[in-house]
């Protein structure tokens, strides 16, 4: 398992587990990270910025502290 | 049922849905339309009436869940508990329909009847994302109303069964059962399954860019040329407008009409003084109907049309977020997050919307910053008029060293207070919406919407302003009160005595002080100084009001003060090196 951070550019993967607290886990879920969900990480803006990431063709951008706590296998 | 009960009707909808869009259609009352998430931050009221069936409609910040996490979810969460709606119109992006549907589970828990409006269908059915309708209806017990709300397709239909359902008395409720939140989800795998097909399509020209508007390298690239162009065009069809439309028009038709007519009734004396000063021929002449008129329609108000013809322009097509992602970074840094460069790039156009607009940050801290930065270093249209209409004819270097100094001012004061303020600006965490060809006619209606709340807004403080200067005059306050400041403020500075003057009435409104210091024949580093200092100062009343009631007046005294000492010290730090 990787981190989304660590997740190369344009490559898909599907979310194994959120760490964090309820609060931070709900506020994903409700943007439908969740897991089980298969995304696809379009690239990290620049200077350690934000990943930005596709689920069901919707695009999010999602801070380096957050995309650390969401745990990913390549598919 | 007896004549005038009035009916409550809520619009929910996840943001970026296209929910105002639905109560322009409904109601008839305009309210500004974009293509990000969080155009709507308050609420807007608009009626609808068929027949004996009186309506108020509310269109409600776009929320993701009934727990919020930022005030304007907080507001819809609100509405949604203490307004008792008697209906509630929930609008759906049908391209997305897996995350729009928890909300609407959340809101049928609630046992008040509710329309689903599947918007965007047309952007579905592009995308090869086929929606069964009556399976839907059939699972969720409510109608499901297909539409695009732009064109106005399936609005008729949302008007006739709105009507219905608040007419009848069985309400018609769903029978979804409550559930947690990990059932919702399985709930909504279930209905996906058996409702939408999607067929793989290739992604278009349109989706490779919007990829490559946020990358590193192509991202930086885009970024600059989309600044590039949009300098050009605001500047050129301003200058195109001031020189070919109004400058003539005002020189040859309107200023010899109305000096014509004032002359005739009023020859001579204070009245007369005051409604045309010295004459049409200058555009200093402080007359209400001279310099007033000019100076809103001909120095001020080109630029404002064609800043929101491409500002209008970039937030439908869905470019501004994009500009977030890639200087959130950088944003960080200054104590605030990608976010924050909606309200700043709103903030070019008019303070005011952008103060507002602040409400989509997450913390007080953020805000406060902001805010702060925004009022002091980001100068609106009025601003970037006067100083175009001062430094224009010296050449372009001087333009630049005026928003060089903003620039700088922008960054230092940004590192400061990230470093003085304490605590974390939020990491940022929004959805990108999807590029969209802007639809021309609510493009066109926006910007008027924007350009007469500008007029509105700018007309009376001029005359106020123009009105305040010829009694000031008049009366010697104003004298005294340059002589009281001038010694410190002309030795720092550099100015003279009279542009003290218009340091002091650009507090009312910034565009009038163009017209005080017009007429001083100030070498154009004088003028650098004298725009910079404007500049960095409130653009106008109307920004310190709405100040006061985003930030409390205690933050509010906080940035006058450093604003007051920010403009003053870079003024004297500037005339130091320039003169």
């Amino acid at each position: 398992m990787i981190t989304l951070v660590e997740l190369k550019n344009g490559k898909k993967a599907i979310i194994q587990k959120i760490e964090g607290g309820p609060g931070l886990k709900n506020r994903l879920e409700v943007m439908n990270i969740r897991e089980g969900k298969t995304i696809r990480k379009t690239c990290a803006a620049p200077l350690r910025g934000p990943v930005v990431l596709e689920i069901e063709g919707c695009k999010m951008a999602i801070g380096q502290g957050m995309a650390k706590k969401v745990w990913v296998e390549e598919i | 049922m007896g004549g005038r009960d009035l009916k409550k009707i809520l619009l929910m909808g996840n943001p970026n849905v296209g929910k105002s869009v639905v109560f322009s259609r409904l109601t008839g009352v305009n309210v500004i339309q974009s293509n990000y998430p969080g155009t709507t931050v308050g609420y807007t009221k608009g009626q609808l009436k068929i027949g004996q069936n009186e309506m108020d409609i509310i269109d409600v910040p776009g929320t993701y869940s009934l727990s919020p996490s930022c005030k304007a979810e907080e507001v819809a969460r609100d509405m949604f508990f203490n307004e008792k709606p008697d209906l509630i119109i929930n609008v759906l992006d049908a391209t997305n329909l897996e995350r729009n549907l928890y909300l609407t589970l959340q809101i049928l828990e609630h046992n008040i009847p509710t329309v689903i409006v599947l918007n965007m269908w047309d952007a579905a059915k592009r995308k090869g994302i086929h929606v069964n309708l009556e399976k839907l209806n059939k699972i969720t017990g409510i109608n499901v109303i297909p539409a695009v709300a732009v064109t106005g397709e399936g609005i008729k239909d949302l008007v006739n069964i709105v009507n219905e359902t608040t007419i009848k008395k069985d309400k018609q409720l769903s029978k979804i059962p409550k559930m947690d939140d990990s059932e919702k989800w399985a709930f909504i795998g279930e209905i996906l399954s058996g409702v939408q097909k999607i067929e793989h399509r290739h992604p278009s020209l349109l989706e490779k860019l919007e990829d490559a508007s946020v990358r590193p390298l192509s991202g930086i690239i885009i970024a600059i040329i989309v600044i590039f162009i949009t300098m050009q065009v605001v500047i050129g069809f301003g200058e195109l407008l001031i020189n070919y439309i109004l400058d003539p028009l005002y020189y040859q038709y309107y200023g010899p009409f109305i000096t014509s007519v004032v002359e005739n009734f009023i020859p001579t004396g204070f009245i007369h003084d005051i409604l045309i000063g010295s004459g049409y021929e200058y555009e200093t002449s402080f007359g209400l109907l001279t310099t007033g008129i000019y100076v809103i329609f001909a120095v001020v108000l080109p630029y404002i049309l064609s800043f929101y013809l491409v500002l209008g322009f970039l937030e439908d097509f869905g470019y501004l977020p994009r500009l977030a992602v890639l200087l959130d970074s950088i944003m960080h840094k200054l104590g605030l997050h990608g976010y924050a460069t909606i309200p700043i790039v709103l903030g070019f156009g008019c303070n005011v919307p952008a103060m507002l607009s602040t409400r989509i940050l997450e913390g007080k801290r953020e805000k406060f910053i902001a805010a702060t930065l925004i009022a002091i270093s980001v100068p609106c249209m009025a601003q970037t008029a006067v100083i175009i209409g001062l430094l224009g004819k010296y050449g372009i270097q001087y333009i630049f060293m005026v928003y060089g100094t903003l620039l700088l001012l922008f960054i230092i004061m940004g590192s400061i207070l990230n470093f003085l303020l304490k605590g974390e600006s939020p990491e940022i965490f929004f959805e990108i919406p999807p590029y969209r060809i802007p639809h021309m006619g609510t493009l066109l209606k926006k910007t008027w919407m924007r350009v007469r709340g500008f007029l509105i807004e700018a007309l009376p403080f001029v005359f106020l302003g123009i009105l305040a200067i010829n009694i000031l005059y008049l009366v010697g306050i104003m004298s005294a009160l340059s002589n009281l400041l001038a010694p410190i403020m002309s030795q720092m500075l550099g100015l003279p005595n009279q542009a003290i003057d218009a340091l002091i009435m650009g507090f009312l409104r910034k565009d009038l002080a163009t017209a005080m210091l017009a007429p001083l024949n100030l070498s154009p580093t004088q003028l650098v100084v004298a725009c910079t200092v404007l500049a960095s100062s409130f653009p106008c009343i109307a920004t310190f009001i709405v100040l006061i009631k985003e930030l409390g007046i205690k933050d509010m005294l906080k940035t006058v003060v450093l604003m007051l000492f920010i403009a003053i010290i870079t003024g004297t730090i500037l005339n130091l090196i320039l003169n």
